[in-house]
């Protein structure tokens, strides 16, 4: 899988993923947790550098994700599904703001 | 504070008083580097919070218009319609340093116009409107991969970085300070029972002439 490999992958729910599908993205129909999990660790083996990943999912495969949060490669992105977004990633932009600085600085100003 | 636990002579003051020299130094390196950091690390999260808005917004609206085209296609039609493959979306990968940390870059090899996957006989509107839409926020996504990415690293660089200097400014140095302190006063110590010890022996030494 050198030169067809997928640097772009999706994984989420079915409605949610046809779309990517179209715009030339790998999709996975994916809805079960520890399924997902498996097919993140897989991919970041292939070499996949983006992995979207729709929130629910994102909230279910925290020890996936936290695996290669800090690592340069896969980036794996929470987006919202077709129900809408949760809220889960702008929680994580707090939490990286709280880390690094000790305190939320920046979006306690509204 | 836990003293260093270190032999009183001259050479161990002087091999500690060079190593507290490169502690105060790269006390002060990691200080800079951390602030630095810092800076670029609000410059960055801004950029993704406001692309996370965008794209937000924007995805949730595309997904709303695919929800809607499925309602007015046959389910059968849409995935027959969409299950053709695409041209894949390839980007071009890169890694950039911020400030000795490693972050991804990421381009999005440019597609030029959006092609539908499908014949756009017995499609709805409503799909390609979807699709295009999804196709445009493409680029968008992208960046926000990148800029997500670096945040998490610099955030977590930043937090190392942080109990460096902390260990640095609050461990190292107080104990080198220490210890440099018990082996000063302990030499003087030596130097004055010498000094006393040669004055006694001179005493002794005139009384017997």
């Amino acid at each position: 899988m050198a030169n067809n490999q997928a640097e772009i992958a999706m994984i989420g729910d079915r409605d949610s993923v046809l779309l990517a599908k179209a715009a030339g993205l790998a999709v996975f129909d994916e809805t079960d947790a520890e399924k997902a999990s498996k097919l993140i660790h897989r991919l970041a083996r292939e070499g996949c550098k983006v992995i979207f990943l729709t929130e629910p999912l994102y909230a279910a495969c925290g020890e996936a994700v936290s695996k290669y949060r800090y690592e340069s490669f896969p980036a794996i992105i929470p987006i919202p599904d077709s129900k809408g977004s949760s809220g889960v990633a702008m929680a994580q932009i707090k939490s990286n703001v709280e880390k690094a600085i000790g305190a939320d600085i920046l979006f306690s100003e509204e | 504070m836990a003293a260093l636990n270190v032999k009183p002579t001259r050479m161990e003051l002087s091999n500690l008083k060079k190593k507290r020299k490169v502690a105060a130094r790269g006390h002060k390196l990691m200080k800079d580097k951390r602030d630095e950091m810092v800076r670029r690390f609000i410059v960055y999260v801004r950029r993704n919070r406001a692309l996370r808005e965008e794209v937000e917004q924007k995805l949730a609206a595309a997904m709303q218009g695919f929800v809607l085209a499925r309602a007015s296609m046959r389910a059968e039609a849409v995935e027959e319609a969409l299950c053709y493959p695409a041209r894949p979306a390839q980007i071009k990968v890169s890694a950039q340093h911020v400030l000795s940390v490693v972050v991804p870059k990421l381009e999005l090899v440019s597609v030029g116009n959006v092609e539908l996957p499908y014949g756009i006989v017995g499609t709805s509107a409503e799909l390609d409107a979807a699709v295009q839409a999804f196709a445009e926020l493409l680029p968008l996504l992208i960046e926000l991969a990148e800029v997500e990415k670096t945040c998490n690293r610099l955030a977590d660089e930043i937090e190392k970085t942080r109990r460096r200097v902390n260990a640095l400014e609050y461990v190292m140095i107080p104990q080198f300070d220490e210890a440099i302190r018990t082996i000063k006063m302990k030499l003087d110590e030596n130097e004055r029972g010498n000094l006393t010890r040669l004055m006694k022996t001179k005493d002794m030494l005139a009384q017997k002439e």
